[in-house]
């Protein structure tokens, strides 16, 4: 983990003391709600449906337990007991009152945490593989380099005014799980000659108009990364679209330029720059390095008896696969905590089980919590023989249904229950999807299947990328669904291909199935994956049964 | 509007001219366009110019006249139109550029740190309650995490220089 220091804490009171001050004034009249707006984005506040909204930044998903219980204080004495993770690694609360948000900030800032930069028109939180520092097919930990480019971008005065948002995500692993491609800067870490440095993509995103993102470098070496960077969002800054606010992001401008004109202008810019005070030489890298202390694993063998005696239980066999990952050092294990169980809202986490996820992280998990871009909760380090007692333990609080990677681990955005641009309700939708598939044993045979939910067509839930795909359209004041299939997120991403005309609400969950039911037909065999057969079978098959019984 | 330099209000020496009217005796700010068709006619008035700058327009077309220019006004005629915020970067670092480098438009007391760090020395406040609290606004924050031409020292300089005192 990172550590702050009197530096980052002294950072964070002035910040706080500068809201509360744009606070009073805005309560006082003195700043109209348009002058007051930009200024409570900057620190994660929304106004929503019903009240306004804090988002809390956990800068690229790392949290320890001391913040956890913090979330879990803020949830339990400004909101109504409960917080919601979302697939940018942040986390929301959605009942705050505007006079108490500065104080709810103050005590999240005591341990290192706040809503800077989580919305508006600036460099938003960096994201990164909830497996990090675990993974083992991870080259080196990215949160170094996502925690760079966190400093960097911090009330950066020259981008905090951009034409829109500005979203940066980072891998190190071969299997991306940080969707870095559907990103306004996409950084692969790559080696090269026993150099490290970046693969970069921009203009990836998904919203109104998604796009996959273009490799505009294929090396930058690691020196560069901040230079290359501040070229990227000066040449965006000065010619980005202002003129609509639907064109405005970085996509629509490199499509209009054309990549290689996009990086041409990047290239002359960083050139003039490169030499400069943003070089990160190996102090400047050994830095940051120095303040991330990370948990001493002692040496252990893989499979300890009390592992290989559990797994005799099926319960427990079914949890260990799908919410246990290989970890890099031997006798260790990746957790995924879901989030996702059956009729619950994905995402959601209430103040008690914050702290129990505290308290076990503790006892099991080094003290470390990670959130996961699908929703979910992570202990990076665990010790295997401690499996069996952990998944008891997280049974218990509701956090081990065993449907991680399934296709009840569904991504949602808030959708209509709580957000003011939504078309369609989308949390009741994932809860109907979860109660249909309520059974471990037939969710554990269908297998891998990304589900993801949108409630417009800003795309929160990346519906764009989900196996299948859903999103909210509004026909004749009625809520319909529109089904898209074969999306990915990965390396190798892709969008989903829309199958046909949407779909009343009533006939949602049914649709689903029927898809699913498609898949188990057609399959060559268990091992080929949802995903797998439709890239071999194409959409038609699916599509005549999506809409089959009328 | 008041006019606040250095971080103290001051009376405005220059008059901004349109186009079509007039050059006053003093110090005169022209629009760009204005500046570009009369440079020579302009600079041989031997008095100070300034011009004001659009923001949808290269400032390296300036560079060549800056030598001979007072002031250059950049534009934020909207405070969420940050363009400025990287002119005034590349005015003061990349072209080097002395002269008063000029905030206009939206200008909120909210943005002037932003503002003096990517370069700008004056600032025409948009409301004039904002100027009593503008040296507030610009000692606000004591922590910086990443350089600009402004010379403060970042967080990271900051602990590198501490433990260097402590070795
Ligand atoms: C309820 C409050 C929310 C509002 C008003 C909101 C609004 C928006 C809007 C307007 C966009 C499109 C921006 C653009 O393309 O320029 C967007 C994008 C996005 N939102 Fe939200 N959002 C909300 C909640 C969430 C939540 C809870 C999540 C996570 C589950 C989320 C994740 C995202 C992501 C990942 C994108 C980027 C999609 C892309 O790649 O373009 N949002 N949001
Ligand atoms: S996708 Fe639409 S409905 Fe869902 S949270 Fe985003 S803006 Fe709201």
């Amino acid at each position: 983990m990172y550590v702050h220091d009197a530096f980052d804490r002294t950072f964070l009171q002035e910040r706080v003391a500068e809201f509360r001050d744009q606070v009073a004034r805005r309560l006082s009249g003195a700043l109209t709600e348009e002058e007051f707006k930009p200024l409570r984005l900057m620190n994660g506040v929304y106004l929503q449906l019903h009240a306004y909204m804090l988002r809390v930044c956990i800068p690229y998903g790392t949290l320890n337990s001391t913040q956890l219980k913090a979330l879990a204080r803020v949830a339990r004495r400004y909101d109504r007991g409960y917080g919601h993770f979302t697939t940018r690694q942040n986390i929301q609360f959605n009942w705050i009152k505007l006079a108490e948000l500065p104080d709810a900030m103050a005590e999240l800032a005591e341990v290192g945490i706040h809503g800077i930069q989580t919305s508006g028109n600036c460099i938003r939180n960096t994201t990164t593989d909830a497996f990090a520092g675990a993974a083992r097919d991870e080259i080196e930990d990215p949160r170094l380099y996502a925690e760079v480019i966190r400093q960097w971008s911090t009330l950066h005065p020259e981008f905090t005014y951009l034409p829109r948002k500005f979203k940066i995500a980072i891998t190190a692993a071969k299997h991306d799980r940080a969707a870095t491609r559907v990103h306004d800067v996409g950084l692969r870490l790559r080696q090269r000659d026993g150099h490290t440095g970046f693969e970069v993509m921009v203009g990836g995103g998904l919203g109104r108009t998604p796009f996959i993102g273009q490799t505009i470098r294929d090396f930058l070496p690691k020196e560069d990364l901040l230079s290359y960077l501040e070229a990227i969002l000066r040449t965006y800054n000065l010619g980005g679209r202002r003129d609509n606010i639907y064109k405005a992001r970085v996509k629509i401008q490199v499509h209009e330029m054309g990549p290689e004109a996009f990086a041409e202008k990047v290239e002359a810019e960083w050139q003039a720059i490169r030499d400069g005070a943003l070089r990160l030489d190996e102090t400047a890298i050994s830095a940051i390095a120095d303040r991330f202390v990370n948990p001493d694993l002692p040496p252990l063998a893989d499979h300890p008896p009390e592992l290989t005696a559990a797994l005799a239980e099926p319960a427990f066999a079914r949890w260990h696969a799908n919410s246990v990952a290989p970890h890099k050092a031997a006798g260790h294990a990746i957790v995924t905590l879901s989030l996702k169980p059956v009729g619950g809202p994905p995402g959601d986490c209430t103040a008690d089980q914050m702290d129990a996820i505290a308290d076990l992280a503790d006892r099991y998990a080094y003290g470390e919590i990670r959130v996961a871009h699908e929703q979910n909760l992570v202990f990076p380090h665990v010790r295997q023989k401690d499996l069996p007692a952990l998944w008891k333990a997280l049974d218990a609080i509701g956090v081990a249904t065993p449907n991680v990677g399934l296709v009840t681990d569904i991504i949602s955005c808030p959708g209509l229950d709580y957000c003011s641009l939504a078309n369609t309700r989308s949390i009741p939708i994932a809860q109907k999807l979860t109660e249909r598939f309520a059974d471990d044993a037939r969710i554990a045979d269908i297998g891998r299947l990304h589900v993801n939910i949108s409630g417009c067509i800003n795309a929160c839930g990346h519906h764009h990328i989900g196996h299948i795909g859903i999103l909210g359209v509004e026909k004749k004041d009625e809520e319909f669904f529109q089904i898209t299939l074969g999306g990915k997120g990965n390396s190798k991403a892709r969008l989903g291909e829309l199958i046909g005309p949407a779909i009343p609400e009533s006939e949602i969950v049914d649709a689903v199935e029927r898809l699913v039911e498609t898949y188990l037909e057609l399959r060559t065999s268990p091992q080929e994956t949802f995903i797998a057969a439709v890239e071999r079978l194409g959409i038609e098959p699916f599509k005549e049964r999506a809409y089959a019984p009328r | 509007m008041p006019l606040v330099k250095s971080g103290t209000i001051i009376a405005d020496p220059f008059t901004a001219v349109a186009d079509d009217a007039p050059l006053p005796d003093g110090p005169t700010i022209v629009s760009a366009a204005r500046l570009l068709a009369n440079k020579e006619a302009l600079f041989a008035r031997n008095v100070a110019l300034g011009v004001a700058w659009p923001n949808n327009r290269d400032v390296a077309e300036l560079e060549p006249l800056l030598p001979r220019l007072a002031l250059v006004a950049l534009a934020f005629p909207k405070f969420r139109d940050g363009r400025a915020f990287s002119q005034a970067r590349l005015l003061r670092e990349r072209y080097g550029f002395t002269g008063e480098l000029r905030a206009t438009g939206n200008v909120l007391r909210d943005q002037l740190l932003m503002m003096a760090r990517a370069g700008f020395d004056a600032f025409e406040l948009e409301k004039a309650a904002d100027a009593g609290t503008v040296h507030r606004a610009l000692t606000s924050y004591s922590i910086f995490y990443q350089p600009t031409g402004d010379g403060r020292r970042t967080a990271a300089e900051t602990r590198r220089a501490a433990k260097g005192r402590l070795a």
